[in-house]
């Protein structure tokens, strides 16, 4: 019996500027095989399906795990984590794309530091006085930490932004995972401290009422984070600070 | 005088821990991180954090933390600064929960702990399975937080390459190299602070994630640094093997009650369900009655080997035995361990709520590693290290859901030690040695980028890995640790001739990977030649031909340094710090 192969088509562009060009590969199949695994064997020998010499391909990795969000990449048409992709469970050619929202930076890595920004910018963190030791935090019940956990499970892989539609340059929209962040800090019971703050970022062009609500966003989030109540949530939230901030003037 | 600039290398537990501490005593910082500091490999990290809290009425102190830690360690580890470790773990906690981590709570909302490996107490706070993710989470948002009033300057994306030093051997900075448009700079400080985790990826696959190049360390150690107890490698016993990684398999498994077992006769071959209890050899409950499942991890990872290898009875006849959760309830295991159960799901295709998971040990945590003073200095002056990358809190063998703490700890020393130090640091003479350093570096890209050999960079790091995965870790001898040494000696050859397929300019991975390939050959030697020196058993370092321990040659701390030359690393030995707790024999079938 001939050995079972796997075949890839990937989207090659060597920088911001040169011409994008799909390469096709032909890998031996192994059990187990993900996608990660395949563009590993393509490192150690980089050749393309019909014989050309070609260079590894550039991507974003680290735990292979799905949870350091790393190596989000549109396989099959998809967002979606390459580690976690098995390739027996995938249709083939298995087709391979940087996330088309974000800018590119080589083949399929993209640059996806606008999260870290609009994190920094709803002041996403507990203010603590201080590292030294004041005792221990406040009491949560385990019914307010099942709620918070999952939120805090975000891995900022930043899928809900690459399919959300209205996450583009007009909008400006900051995406479903900073909204979530919004909820998960205000809720805590020293975060709340900069709930007006965050819920004023958001309440202007690119907050969360550009939100079309066509939950691409809870559907493809590989941590199963429930985004679309965040929006409902941090949104009516926003609405009740404007009519606060209306009323003081 | 100007406020100190302080480097930390690595964005993980350790380097954030440090970066925090640095920003609130008026300090700046350049945070230098080869991936977003919210991706570094402490997101890994599951089971959970120690601390001896005593809040489950069971009379635990720090000073049984302490003992537990230095017993299961095999008392390799210096013992003062473990106790300082252990006496502040509980408040490191209290600050992690102040800082937002959603950790697990009891109905009252008090922390809830649970039980780990090497110790009989529930001491191991924890959020789900993911406990790594939750506390790098909360240290990144405060670091974040500093960079908003300007302490903080991050460098993602830039990768270490070398410190630099002035005329006197003392640090004043570092290379780094842009992996976008890689770009060659060096960097000033008064300080650095190396805290760039563990060394996974000399051993091809391991649980550790791909930035775990150990490329750092091995530079600084080529510079000059000792390396210690480089031999001290960690197997963890439950790791699901896979194409690409080693995944782990969390301890917290076994602590929420999780079963090893395989069927007692070789060759049985019925589904799970269908083998009786009478039928199953839970082999660790029968060999360690008092801990059971919760032995250490050297312990567990020897036991499945001898299962497997010696007893033949791996699951159909591979090497894998069961880790059985299905006895605990659905909803239990979702509020305790979800994150992991996702893991094997996803990955294996299995649900380890309804069947077993078959798992097998993998290469995990890096014991040894930088040699630092009880101040987390190395012995080159102002380079300190914190976390992983160093090697102080472990001994021969840590315990689980000691890292987190000891990354913790180290990170909080490290930065406020390293202000004292760049407090009293006179100025550099000259430029302080940054020309020097840079045109050094220059000089290794060039002949890099421009060597037209035949090696691929790839393949010889697979070729590393299979060998250093057989010779150097669950059993070692001397013959095979020789024969490793050679192959080593071998690939350091052949990657001289190393042609990199891609020649370009912007975002080249594959030149980042052969520098870093370069400097795990090294320090693969240091790994084999420190094991083959150590002619005893101790914690993970097995050796069937001196299962002994011998404390009066080797109750020893290992310190490996450069020498450039063929024969490689040099080794010589310090004495142990055992004032506080006196070595006895380690035995977990027996009461301690």
């Amino acid at each position: 019996m001939a050995p079972k192969t796997v075949q890839l088509e990937i989207k090659r562009q060597a920088s911001p500027d040169a011409p994008a060009v799909w390469e096709k590969f032909e890998l031996e199949w192994r059990p187990g095989m993900n996608v990660i695994s395949a563009m590993m064997e393509i490192a150690t020998n980089p050749v393309t399906a019909d014989g050309q010499a070609t260079t590894p391909i550039t991507y974003d990795s680290n735990c292979l795990e799905e949870i350091c969000g790393s190596c989000a990449m549109r396989i099959n048409g998809k967002a979606r984590m390459a580690c976690s992709s098995l390739v027996e469970n995938l249709e083939q050619p298995i087709r391979i794309e940087p996330l088309s929202k974000f800018p590119l930076v080589r083949d399929l890595q993209v640059d996806r530091s606008v999260l870290f920004e609009n994190l920094m910018r709803v002041k996403a963190w507990v203010p603590v006085d201080g590292t030294y030791d004041l005792g221990s935090g406040p009491r949560v019940f385990p019914q307010e930490q099942e709620a918070n956990y999952p939120l805090s499970n975000c891995i900022s892989c930043t899928c809900c932004m690459e399919v959300c539609p209205q996450f583009n340059e007009d909008t400006g929209f900051v995406g479903a995972a900073t909204i979530a962040q919004v909820k998960l800090f205000n809720n805590h019971p020293t975060g709340k401290v900069f709930k007006e703050d965050r819920l004023r970022a958001l309440a202007g062009d690119g907050g969360v009422q550009e939100c079309g609500f066509a939950q691409n966003c809870v559907e493809v989030c590989p941590k199963q984070i429930p985004l679309t109540n965040a929006i409902s949530d941090v949104s009516r939230d926003v609405t009740i600070q404007k009519v606060k901030d209306f009323l003081r003037g | 005088m100007a406020a100190p600039k302080i480097i930390v290398v690595g964005g993980g537990l350790a380097g954030l821990a440090a970066v925090i501490k640095i920003a609130e005593a008026g300090g700046t910082v350049d945070l230098f991180s080869i991936v977003p500091v919210k991706r570094s490999h402490s997101v890994c990290a599951q089971g959970g954090i120690n601390a001896a809290k005593n809040l489950k009425g069971e009379g635990d102190t720090t000073d049984k933390h302490f003992d537990d830690t230095i017993y299961g360690g095999d008392f390799l580890a210096n013992q003062t600064p473990v106790k300082a470790m252990c006496e502040a773990a509980p408040g490191i906690i209290d600050l992690l929960d102040r800082m937002g981590v959603p950790f697990n709570r009891t109905p009252e909302g008090l922390l809830d702990f649970r039980r780990f490996g090497g110790t009989l107490y529930n001491r191991t706070a924890f959020a789900g399975a993911t406990t790594g993710q939750q506390l790098l989470y909360a240290l990144d948002e405060q670091v974040r937080r500093h960079e908003s009033t300007g302490h903080v300057n991050k460098y993602e994306g830039w990768e270490f390459l070398s410190a630099v030093l002035d005329s006197k051997g003392v640090a004043r900075g570092i290379t780094a190299l842009n992996l976008r448009t890689m770009e060659l700079r060096s960097f000033a400080a008064d300080a650095i602070i190396i805290a760039t985790g563990g060394i996974g990826a000399i051993f091809g696959k391991s649980t550790n994630s791909v930035v775990c190049t150990g490329s750092a360390q091995s530079a600084i150690f080529q510079q000059g640094a000792y390396y210690a107890n480089g031999e001290f490698i960690q197997v963890h016993p439950t790791a699901i093997p896979g194409e690409d990684k080693l995944r782990l398999m969390s301890e917290s498994a076994r602590g929420e009650g999780g079963r090893v077992w395989v069927p007692r006769t070789v060759g049985d071959k019925r589904p799970f369900k269908q083998i009786p209890e009478s039928d199953r050899f839970y082999f660790l409950e029968e060999w360690y009655p008092k801990y059971g499942n919760l032995v250490p991890r050297d312990i567990a990872t020897r036991a499945i080997h001898k299962v497997v290898y010696e007893h033949h009875l791996g699951i159909d006849g591979q090497p894998m035995v069961y880790l059985d959760l299905t006895h605990i309830d659905r909803a239990t295991l979702n509020r305790k361990l979800e994150g992991i159960l996702e893991i094997y799901e996803k990955f294996v295709g299995d649900d380890p709520r309804d069947v077993p998971m078959k798992i097998f040990p993998g290469m995990h945590y890096t014991m040894g590693g930088l040699w630092v003073d009880f101040n987390q200095m190395t012995n080159i002056p102002g380079i300190f290290a914190a976390g992983e990358c160093e090697y102080q809190y472990h001994g021969a063998n840590r315990l689980g859901a000691n890292s987190l703490v000891s990354c913790i700890f180290g990170g909080f020393r490290s930065g406020p030690n390293a202000m004292a130090y760049a407090r009293s640091l006179p100025a550099a003479e000259g430029d302080g040695g940054h020309a020097a350093e840079l045109a050094r570096q220059a000089e290794i890209n060039n002949n890099l980028m421009t060597n037209d050999g035949t090696e691929n960079p790839f393949k010889l790091w697979r070729e590393l890995g299979e060998t250093m995965s057989k010779h150097a870790t669950v059993v070692r001898y001397n013959k095979g640790l020789k024969q490793a040494d050679e192959k080593i000696v071998e690939l350091q050859e052949r990657f001289k001739q190393v042609n990199l397929s891609d020649k370009s300019q912007w975002a080249n991975t594959s030149f980042a990977f052969a520098r870093q390939l370069g400097n795990m050959l090294e320090l693969s030697r240091v790994v084999v030649g420190g094991a083959l020196l150590r002619d005893e058993s101790r914690g993970a370092h097995y050796k069937p031909d001196f299962p002994e321990r011998n404390d009066e040659q080797f109750l020893k701390t290992t310190k490996a340094s450069y020498t450039g030359s063929a024969d490689g690393p040099r080794f010589e030995y310090e004495a142990v710090d055992i004032q506080f707790i006196k070595p006895r024999p380690r035995r977990y079938d027996a009461t301690k």
